[in-house]
């Protein structure tokens, strides 16, 4: 069942579950951010409107500046503006920015150490008919390499408009990938958001009658643990693996999903929490799984707590044009493959 | 108010002390950019000593001017002039290049914050220089009151990035930016119209709307003339494109691209060096 605290959306299994666009949750979050404080000013490459900046730019016209299809002066120019006082968000596609902007980002805004906050749209294969080109799939490695830079990659429309107002009010470094299409809408207002939290969105009910009666083969020749699997998902990949854990619930398989909405830093204490309750792990990503999501978990739990994970993501691979429909089972990270992981990672327990 | 000729004489023996100085570091560090360093030190020492309008003792001070240094890699002319116009003392700069050392082999703002950017990576520095003007326009409208200077190479004009900047400025009509180009014709690799033609260099600045003078980079009268019409022009950003001569004050050194990234090494170059002017 959905995690209670979590307060999310009650009609998430919904067929005609209501879309939002991630895009538009930052656009709305920049406005917030820029009456919430003055110093906030936003700068984009010639995609003014696909960014959903065009309200800032309405609203606040004297803080928004355009720099024409020109990354690494998109990214310089914020430098400098953070270097005097200000809160620069600087928006493009992810391939473009942080893709062909990276060493201005790691030299000006991290090594100089400025509050430069990187919105990089259109990540995932997702992006659709747009073609490969458009789909950043390595943005998220690209970032959290960088000494400094907070990772951000929120799971809809309202974790985007959160973590938008939450980045304008910190000195950090800070990247936010963002989604083209529009996604379901998981979280509702109430749910809490936190830079370097995780989220417990979801988790079979263990107290319940029918979960006490739950004796699945794998519970009684091996050890017990709270959960069967535990399931770690970013960005709007989330609903997928909340879609999974349904299913797998009404199998009476016990499962719990973590949504790390911060990459970087990771929090630590869910993910242990999760690998110790589950000890087998399917990680869900739009991105390469080298050096995304898959790859911080490993690395991470191969040092503190060692857990058999399997990997949902992009394969070495570049993306193609086609429907974020064709293209996700074409690369399969759609739910039957989260399924699929899921059952083969409890079997190696 | 121009500069008088007794004021000229003491800039001199200034900018002569900031080359010793520079080679003193090189030496003592065993690796760094000296014919950079040393073409530029009469213009660091114009600015430092006479037209930066600056507070040594309050680096923050919150009116100083702004001089971004985009080539990194000539920063023992910025060490050395920040130290002898008194931010840090002279002895410091001994440490240059050396391990837990203020001063880093390229500026980073980590180990000496009163720097206004870190940099090294070239291309970048003019953007981030806008940036603040920018900003600047944003707080105090058109008329703050401060300068902004960025000093680059010609090399760097090879970046992308730099035009992209040139355009920018240009278009949002910044006239209190003043860039100046070391245009000492050398880049590592060899002569700049050799590896990367810059030239007609006037002309191009100049289709992308700056106002642009060219100079003799070791005149003082011409630096401050230029500097001061520079900050006179009204709705476009300034270029001073600056004739140096590479390894300025050491003849044998001069004019000789090798010498672009690399110090004084044998015995003979060392003393020979050590008796720049």
């Amino acid at each position: 069942m959905l995690k209670h605290d979590s307060k999310l959306n009650p009609k998430i299994f919904d067929k005609n579950v209501e879309l939002g666009s991630v895009r538009q949750g930052f656009g709305l979050g920049i406005v917030r951010a820029g009456e919430i404080d003055k110093n906030v000013v936003a700068l984009c490459a010639d995609l003014t409107e696909s960014l959903q900046l065009d309200k800032f730019k309405a609203k606040f016209p004297n803080r928004f500046i355009e720099v024409g299809v020109a990354e690494q002066n998109l990214v310089t120019i914020a430098s400098g503006m953070a270097r005097a006082g200000k809160i620069p968000f600087i928006g493009s596609y992810a391939v473009f920015s942080p893709g062909r902007n990276w060493e201005q980002i790691r030299t000006t805004v991290c090594y100089n150490n400025l509050p430069v906050k990187i919105i990089g749209s259109h990540a995932g294969v997702t992006v659709g008919p747009d073609g490969g080109s458009h789909q950043a799939l390595e943005d998220i490695a690209l970032m959290r390499v960088l000494p400094r830079m907070v990772v951000i990659s929120p799971c809809d429309a309202l974790e985007a408009y959160k973590a938008t107002i939450a980045a304008a009010k910190t000195a950090d470094p800070t990247y936010i990938r963002l989604a083209r299409d529009k996604t379901p809408i998981i979280s509702t207002e109430s749910t809490p958001f936190d830079i370097g939290k995780a989220q417990v969105v979801y988790e079979s009910d263990i107290t319940s009658n029918i979960h006490n009666t739950r004796k699945s083969s794998l519970e009684m020749n091996g050890p017990k643990h709270k959960f069967d699997v535990g399931i770690i998902a970013t960005g709007p990949s989330v609903y997928r693996a909340l879609m999974v854990a349904r299913k797998l619930d009404r199998e009476l398989k016990r499962v719990k999903v973590l949504n790390v909405s911060t990459i970087k830093p990771l929090d630590e204490h869910a993910v242990l929490s999760i690998a110790h309750d589950s000890r087998s792990l399917v990680t869900v990503e739009d991105h390469q799984i080298s050096g995304g999501l898959g790859s911080v978990i490993a690395e991470f739990l191969s040092h503190n707590f060692p857990t058999h994970i399997e990997y949902i993501g992009i394969r070495d691979q570049f993306g193609q044009s086609g429907t974020p429909e064709e293209l996700v089972e074409h690369y399969r990270i759609g739910e039957n493959d989260i399924y699929d992981a899921a059952h083969r990672v409890m079997l190696r327990k | 108010m121009s500069l008088t000729q007794d004021k000229i004489h003491l800039l001199e023996k200034k900018a002569t002390a900031i080359r010793r100085s520079v080679v003193d570091m090189l030496i003592e560090a065993k690796s760094g950019h000296l014919a950079g360093a040393l073409g530029m030190a009469d213009i660091f020492t114009y600015l430092y000593f006479y037209g930066l309008k600056h507070d040594p003792k309050n680096p923050k001070w919150k009116y100083r001017d702004r001089l971004v240094l985009s080539n990194g890699h000539i920063c023992p002319v910025l060490y050395a002039s920040m130290a002898h116009s008194g931010y840090f003392p002279v002895a410091e700069l001994k440490t240059l290049r050396k391990f837990d050392s203020r001063l880093q082999g390229h500026p980073h703002r980590d180990f000496l914050p009163m720097l206004e950017t870190s940099s090294g990576p070239l291309g970048s520095g003019l953007s981030q220089t806008i940036g603040m003007a920018l900003a600047d326009r944003i707080d105090s409208g058109k008329s703050s009151g401060r300068e902004f200077y960025c000093l680059m190479s010609d090399g760097e004009l090879d970046e992308g990035n730099s035009w992209e900047a040139i355009m920018l400025a240009a278009r949002e009509k910044i006239q209190n930016l003043t860039v100046i180009i070391d245009r000492n014709n050398i880049q590592i690799d060899g002569y700049t119209e050799e590896i990367m033609p810059l030239n007609p260099l006037v002309d191009k600045w100049r289709s992308f709307n700056w106002h642009v003078q060219e100079i003799n980079g070791h005149d003082f009268r011409e630096i401050d003339r230029a500097v001061t019409e520079a900050r006179s022009v009204f709705g476009r950003p300034s270029v001073i494109i600056a004739h140096t001569i590479p390894s300025k004050g050491i003849p044998s050194f001069e004019k000789k691209f090798e010498w672009h990234g690399k110090p004084p090494m044998t015995a003979a170059e060392i003393k020979t060096a050590r008796n720049v002017e």
